[in-house]
């Protein structure tokens, strides 16, 4: 097998691996295991009764979203209307194309011993790449709410896109000291700098700290999920839409979210490392991208429960907090960070 | 450019895959639009106005504008970030100067009350 038929196939397979993984079971197993917290959590079973554990409730859910009549109003502007869930969908699921999700994998075929990393791409601006995608999906919200000529969809859209810009500031503010410490964009050397040195969380807890709640913030999560807001918005950016169109915002939201813990873990939790272990060899590498799966796992559940465990800000809160307390602390932190390194 | 290779099948493997959902579930599902179902939601109640002619805070402009101007800073940063173990003393100063700016435009707009929602 010559070189660039393994590379192809070898790309072909970790494609294949993170569809299959992170978003074919990961994805809708998340909407059954967001019903199952929020049971534990309020003290009732949750859905138990389709298969075991109310395990077949996706299924359920998902053929529903598949066969209900997809409703478009009539006064929508349709170009941006059905464009809209689209361009939710797409950036929460290209993120994974460069988060690196294991160890060096080393292959033999017919004697020949190859190493593949376990990424799909490890392009030098990693997280250029994820903050340009992330930007990108503010669009589809903020369009979703312009085209569906509701009122509360409009006020859902614009309390997203104002909350969303903001929250980016800090967030950007607190990823840019990962990358002072580590001396690159790139996600895999991120990784490989903690593995050497300390996992980013030690030495930068603010930045962690605020990171996690700019990841809330930024994938609408409770408790800052203003734009939907069912009490007040009826379900805010979304409301106009039904059936599949709204399982892509839907599905959007869980993706966004997974990709935020991914990141999370990524950036400040080692990725696929653990300290003082050495991952080589075939299982080695295995190992790593189970230790990656359950540090991603670990983060999803936190965004679980704290989901059902606190209130709703108040807009001006929200706004207070990010633009007069996160992103300050952002900038002191980054400064820190940076005299921290220079007197290193 | 050939990392991002990879990335561009990705990407339409992320494209397509919605699409292709819609269009086979548009064979299947049931339609049965009338006039009451097509009307913008307004909790049971005719709608009296277009949701366009409303008028909405103008705060919601001027945050969009301080992004503009903040993200910027931050795209700049990233550089100065990865190439800080080799600008130093020089790169720290450097940045400390470009901050206080940043600071001062900043503690501007919040004693102007642009930050303030109450």
């Amino acid at each position: 097998m010559s070189d660039a038929t393994f590379a192809l196939v070898a790309t072909g397979a970790k494609i294949l691996f993170v569809w299959v993984i992170a978003l074919a079971t990961i994805l809708p197993n998340l909407v059954w295991a967001e019903r199952r917290v929020a049971g534990m959590i309020q003290d009732r079973p949750g859905p138990n009764r389709v298969g075991p554990f109310g395990f077949f409730q996706i299924i359920a859910d998902g053929t529903k979203f598949f066969m209900k009549e997809s409703v478009t109003p009539l006064y929508v502007d349709k170009l941006l209307y059905n464009l809209a869930p689209w361009i939710t969908l797409m950036p929460g699921l290209v993120t994974f194309a460069v988060i690196p999700f294991g160890a060096t994998l080393p292959v033999t075929i017919g004697g020949v011993t190859r190493e593949v990393p376990l990424v799909i791409a490890d392009v030098n601006i990693g997280i250029l790449y994820i903050f340009a995608f992330t930007g990108l999906g503010i669009y589809g919200i903020v369009l979703a709410g312009w085209s569906a000529n509701n009122k509360y969809s409009l006020m859902g859209g614009l309390r997203a896109s104002a909350q969303i810009i903001s929250y980016e500031l800090a967030m950007g503010f607190a990823a840019a000291g990962v990358f002072l410490a580590a001396g690159t964009l790139r996600l895999s050397g991120v990784v490989e700098w903690q593995q050497q040195h300390v996992w980013n969380v030690v030495p930068q807890f603010v930045g962690f700290l605020v990171f996690l709640i700019a990841a809330f913030a930024e994938t609408n999560r409770l408790p800052f999920d203003l734009a939907e807001a069912e009490e007040e918005l009826a379900g805010g950016f979304h409301a106009e839409y039904s059936s599949f169109k709204f399982g892509m915002f839907f599905m959007g939201e869980y993706a966004n979210l997974i990709a935020a813990s991914a990141l999370l873990a990524t950036l400040y939790f080692g990725g696929w490392s653990l300290p003082g272990v050495a991952f080589t060899g075939v299982w080695g590498a295995l190992a790593s991208v189970a230790v990656f799966f359950a540090k991603t796992i670990g983060f999803i559940f936190l965004f679980l429960w704290v989901r059902w465990t606190f209130p709703r800000f108040r807009y001006d809160q929200l706004m207070d907090l990010g633009w007069k307390f996160l992103l300050p602390l952002s900038f002191f932190h980054l400064i820190a960070v940076a005299a921290f390194v220079a007197a290193k | 450019m050939q990392s991002y290779i990879p990335i561009l099948f990705f990407a339409a493997i992320a494209a397509l895959f919605p699409i292709a959902i819609l269009v086979v579930m548009a064979l299947l599902r049931a339609k049965a639009p009338n006039p009451t179902k097509l009307s913008p939601y307004e909790c049971g109640i005719a709608s009296a106005t277009d949701a366009h002619d409303h008028r909405f805070s103008v705060r919601y402009y001027l945050i969009a504008v301080l992004f503009v101007v903040f993200d910027v800073e931050t795209v700049f940063l990233f550089p100065w970030a990865v190439m800080y173990d080799k600008l130093l003393l020089f790169g720290l100063i450097e940045m400390a100067v470009f901050l206080y700016i940043l600071v001062l435009g900043y503690v501007y707009v919040w004693k102007r009350g642009a930050l303030s929602w109450a």
